[in-house]
């Protein structure tokens, strides 16, 4: 099999571009989810279950449908009403939110209740509010635990990002599908899309593995 | 001062405590005794509402915490606690777990609230820990920190809920020693501890609890000595 090196060069600014746009959405997903997922974390914990149900169902809905769906949704019937037309970038920065959102307040959820409650009740037996304890006592440790799964979060969020090649948003995988749609090939496209992929997926990992291990030294 | 009236506590179907009725003077110890599960964990977090309060009325100061206008995070400032399994917040270094609340609270100032951790640290034999984290001290030294963080909100009363039960046996003293300390200078103190030296040494009167009631009380020395109900003699025979 030949393989076609001069075309993922000639193809290579394009690679570069579209990574760019990957680690953005990315990021921004990851940045946005975060907080949403804070809010709606705190909001699935509310005592009050019927306050706590719109959450629920926030879970429930982002978990249990494909993201796939969840980005065309936004991209050709949310967006468009808001913008006035469609906008691929927007949509899936949206999306990517959204989504990992609903899976980052399950994070926060599972980091808040690993705290043993006598840490609350310490706090609420000094005379902290609610609020003071969740901010000052609860927060901080349950952060800590939250790091390595956040981070896990964010490795599918590279990964989920992809899908934005489905409504043009051009970031990595949209590059390489143009790039098969010109050349008709398909190894050079998509294994040099892998290999990014893989580099930075990688990459986050080690950086993440070594922020764990500096915090568990602390 | 604290006063339970006819407390009463269910979790569920589960009543807990049935009618509890005890008046604490100012400058009072109380040693709560009683075998496992007879409510006086319950009881002792009823008095700063840590539990929710089923019927009756606890007042603390005169004030009635079950008044829904009562603001309970006031009153708790004034009932500091101690826990079996000291509690301390493990992500903040000895001085900071003192600190914290006068801080974010009483809204006092750092070199303030420190001055006061660092005299607080000092009277329990700690200060030279200020700077460590909780994970490096001993169960006693954790302890003393629990007390000495309960005390920087300068409370009037302090209970304390088996505050030796998870120690060493070599390490139960040094907590003991601090107790008595604070007996002495005068705080009320509700101590749920079958610890029966200290009981006898400071207590001025000992509660037997059983199946959610309070079965006898009497001052330590009789309670001890003569008890009048078959269930506490029962119970003593077990614990002595
Ligand atoms: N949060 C709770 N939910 C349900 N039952 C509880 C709870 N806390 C305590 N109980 C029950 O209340 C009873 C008294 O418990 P407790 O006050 O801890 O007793 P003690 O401190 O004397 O051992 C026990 O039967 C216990 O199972
Ligand atoms: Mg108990």
């Amino acid at each position: 099999m030949d393989f076609r090196w001069d075309l993922i060069v000639e193809y290579a600014p394009f690679f570069a571009k579209g990574t760019l746009l990957t680690i953005g959405l990315s990021i921004a997903g990851i940045v946005i989810g975060t907080f949403l997922g804070l809010l709606i974390g705190l909001g699935k914990l509310m005592r009050n279950k019927l306050l706590a149900l719109p959450f629920n169902w926030y879970i429930n809905f982002f978990r249990g449908t494909p993201l796939m769906v969840q980005i065309l949704l936004i991209h050709f019937a949310v967006v468009p009403p808001f913008l006035g037309t469609t906008n691929a970038i927007v949509a899936a920065i949206v999306a990517l939110s959204l989504n990992s959102a609903a899976y980052i307040a399950e994070i926060f959820r599972a980091g808040i209740q690993s705290i043993d409650r006598g840490q609350m009740e310490a706090a609420r037996s000094l005379g902290m509010t609610h609020v003071q304890a969740m901010k000052f006592v609860i927060l901080p440790q349950a952060f800590k635990r939250m790091i390595p799964p956040l981070g896990n979060e964010f490795i599918v969020l590279i990964k989920d990002s992809s899908l934005a090649a489905l409504i043009a948003a051009p970031e990595l995988m949209y590059w390489g599908r143009a790039m098969q749609g010109q050349y008709y090939r398909a190894w050079e496209p998509y294994l040099t899309a892998a290999v990014i992929y893989l580099v930075l997926t990688l990459s986050l990992n080690f950086l993440l593995t070594r922020l764990e291990r500096r915090m568990a030294t602390e | 001062m604290i006063k339970v009236e006819n407390l009463k506590k269910s979790f569920g179907l589960n009543e807990v405590l049935k009618d509890i009725n005890v008046t604490v003077k100012p400058q009072e110890v109380v040693v709560v005794i009683g075998p496992s599960g007879s409510g006086k964990s319950t009881f002792l977090r009823c008095i700063n509402m840590l539990e929710s309060i089923t019927g009756g009325h606890v007042y603390i100061e005169g004030i009635d915490l079950t008044d829904k206008k009562t603001d309970i995070n006031k009153v708790r400032t004034e009932v500091g606690m101690v826990f079996q399994q000291f509690n301390l917040f493990p992500h903040k270094k000895v001085i900071e777990n003192v600190m914290l609340a006068p801080m974010k609270v009483r809204k006092i100032s750092a070199e303030e609230a420190r001055a006061k951790g660092l005299a607080l640290l000092r009277k329990v034999g700690l200060e030279e820990k200020a700077e460590a984290y909780p994970d490096s001290l001993s169960g006693g030294q954790k302890q003393r920190v629990a007390i000495a963080r309960a005390l920087a909100m300068e409370p009037n009363i302090m209970l304390f809920d088996e505050p030796t039960s998870a120690l060493d046996p070599e390490m139960v003293g040094e907590v003991l020693e601090v107790m008595k300390q604070l007996a002495k200078e005068g705080m009320t103190m509700v101590v749920v501890t079958h610890e029966m030296g200290f009981a006898k040494e400071v207590g001025d009167r000992v509660l037997f609890m059983d199946g959610g009631l309070i079965v006898e009380e009497n001052i330590p020395s009789e309670l001890f000595d003569h008890p009048k109900e078959a269930r506490t003699k029962a119970f003593l025979s077990k614990v002595l």
